[in-house]
């Protein structure tokens, strides 16, 4: 009776989760139909056509999408390493040091994961403006003579966009494991004579660890996938990330087993960081235990 | 007694104005009395309604209103009571396949979206034709990302509840069918509830797989609005819209925080808190949820969290 309950949601998932994941490959080994010359998807494995997946292939190791892949790489590192920088002395000081503000500040961060993610963007985009606030201030303090072209095609927007974007996904997780370290383990640190940075090092941040894990997965997977950011704040063919491609081929394009191919190119690169994740997170927790 | 720790406390601070500042900017020229989203010039309801441009009277702004409405309220309207089942199911059935579609719920918390959008967007072209692009499959798109929410929050719910008020029940002579109605639904509520909100807010937010199964204007939604016309010719009306994106958010929030709270009125609160801190359940919330990629949601606008900073001021641990 009880499998009864769950067979609706079961098969739910499967006709609209693991199905559709089987139609990616099977647009991406399709043929293309000699007479329409139109791509049409093949259902049965052992008829696979590895044409346009080899195709992408060896654009990405050594042709026009070698650049794309080498970019959205060093974005999200670069955006990942900014978060760190940002998002753990912010999840450190409300766990440890917030005192009677902590109900406030842990509000406070919590707030951008209530606001649309769009809406945040399209923020930036007024102050962004040649002649917003952002250029008004820069020009008042006179850090620069003229203002600043933010929003074409500027990678430096892209990254900060990122980062302002994925932070608050970063520093919540964070906060929770920061928040479970026993106090009492700091404090017999001390009495064995650490120094407060001592103790930080020898025992806050390994403790840390997994938190440090998973808020990573948690903001780098979607950043991998993000294409919307970019088209908001640049929108330039020098920026262009990997998801951009795929929108660009699944949308917009005629041949879109191009773009299910790069969608399993994706995928399998985020299935080996998941699995990497996996593996070092549960090391990162023998330690903890 | 410690040093303030001064460097840490003005970086918090800085961060908080510079992530929320911006917004509150936005805001601001929502209000504002003339087409630019850069200058201020003087306060005017002008971009909500009134004019031919506002979010009341342009058409085109009205219909993505009412289609982000309407795709959000069908959605938690389906996947509610499937999450609801699934987790009731799931939680008794034991067993491989048990296990499998466990794990299975899991999944579209761990898949990009974009990767999630690709394979809807691929398999409503391709295999199932019968589903138009378009509002119905962009419900069917959000329910399937959206039910593995109210899976979880529902079974962690489950798990802390236990078995023992049910046993109570079937000793005291009810069926097992009466037994899961009078007892186990009632005690349900709050997290069903808060479920049904996340679903609703998840679904409003939702942008890529609301646009890769977005044929045309007609299936426009608020987030797909905002990203399309923000290129094109922005007025403080998109700002209007952002606007009421947000205080949607807020109500949803607060509904789904007094849900919660008229939950645990009915508990022994030391119970709950203890189930908090232990159950795995719990745990595995955080984890999963917030490890969705979905970004903008997650289990803990049910009030969680802002439960945690009470327990710090009023420490249980019995070595104080």
């Amino acid at each position: 009776m009880w499998a009864l309950l769950a067979a609706p949601g079961a098969f739910w998932l499967v006709a609209l989760f693991a199905v559709p994941f089987y139609a990616i490959a099977a647009v991406a080994f399709g043929y293309t139909d000699p007479v329409f010359n139109a791509p049409v998807p093949e259902w049965d494995p052992r008829y696979w056509d590895f044409t346009a997946f080899s195709e992408i292939l060896t654009r990405s190791v050594s042709g026009d999408l070698r650049p794309v892949f080498l970019r959205t790489l060093l974005y999200v590192a670069l955006a990942l390493g900014l978060c760190v920088a940002i998002g753990y002395p912010v999840a450190y000081y409300v766990a440890r040091h917030a005192g009677r503000r902590r109900a406030l500040l842990l509000g406070l961060i919590l707030a951008p994961w209530w606001v649309n993610y769009l809406t945040r963007m399209l923020a930036w985009l007024n102050l962004l403006q040649d002649d917003g606030y952002v250029n008004d201030l820069l020009l008042l303090t006179r850090l620069v003579d003229e203002p600043v072209r933010w929003l074409s095609g500027n990678p430096v927007t892209v990254v900060l966009a990122l980062v302002y974007g994925y932070v608050p996904f970063f520093i919540v997780p964070l906060f929770a494991t920061l928040d479970r370290i026993d106090p009492l383990l700091l404090e017999a640190a001390r009495d064995l004579g650490c120094s407060g940075r001592r103790a930080f090092w020898h025992v806050t941040l390994p403790l840390s660890r997994p938190g440090l894990l998973t808020a990573s997965a948690i903001t780098a997977l979607p950043m991998f996938g993000d294409y919307y950011t970019n088209t908001l704040v640049s929108g330039s063919p020098t920026t262009t990330m990997i998801a951009n491609q795929i929108e660009f081929y699944l949308l917009g394009g005629t041949r879109k087993e191009l773009g299910a191919s790069l969608v399993l190119l994706l995928s399998a690169l985020l299935m080996a960081l998941m699995v990497y994740y996996l593996i070092s997170s549960r090391r990162a927790e023998e330690v903890v235990s | 007694m410690r040093r303030r720790p001064w460097v840490l406390a003005s970086v918090t601070w800085a961060y908080v104005v510079w992530s929320l500042a911006p917004i509150l900017v936005a805001i601001q020229f929502s209000f504002n009395d003339g087409r630019s989203r850069s200058t201020w010039q003087g306060f005017s309801l002008q971009w909500y309604f009134g004019s031919s441009g506002s979010v009341a009277e342009d058409p085109s702004l009205r219909l993505a209103l009412v289609n982000s409405l309407v795709v959000a309220g069908l959605t938690t309207l389906i996947a509610t009571p499937l999450g609801v089942a699934t987790a009731l199911g799931l939680s008794r059935w034991r067993g491989r396949t048990g296990r499998v579609v466990g794990g299975l719920t899991l999944l579209p918390l761990a898949t990009p979206e974009i990767v999630m959008g690709s394979a809807l967007y691929l398999v409503f072209t391709n295999l199932y034709l019968f589903v138009p692009l378009g509002q119905p499959a962009q419900v069917i798109g959000h329910v399937t990302f959206s039910v593995s929410y109210v899976v979880v929050i529902v079974r962690s719910r489950l798990a802390s509840i236990g078995t023992d008020y049910e046993e109570a029940a079937r000793d005291l002579g009810c069926s097992r069918l009466t037994a899961v109605r009078l007892i186990l639904l009632p005690l349900l509520t709050p997290a069903v509830f808060a479920g049904a909100m996340i679903v609703f807010a998840s679904s409003m937010d939702d942008f890529v797989i609301s646009a890769f199964l977005s044929p045309d204007a007609s299936s426009v939604t608020v987030p797909i609005k905002l990203y399309s016309s923000v290129r094109n010719a922005p007025t403080p009306a998109l700002n209007a819209l952002a606007t009421l994106l947000v205080l949607a958010s807020l109500v949803a929030l607060l509904l789904g925080w007094l849900a919660q709270r008229r939950g645990s009125l009915h508990e022994d609160t030391d119970h709950e808190r203890d189930q908090d801190k232990n159950s795995p359940g719990h745990g595995h919330v955080n984890r999963l949820a917030v490890g969705s990629g979905k970004g903008d949601t997650h289990p803990h606008r049910g009030g969680d969290t802002e439960r945690q900073p009470q327990e710090a001021e009023h420490p249980t641990n019995p070595l104080h």
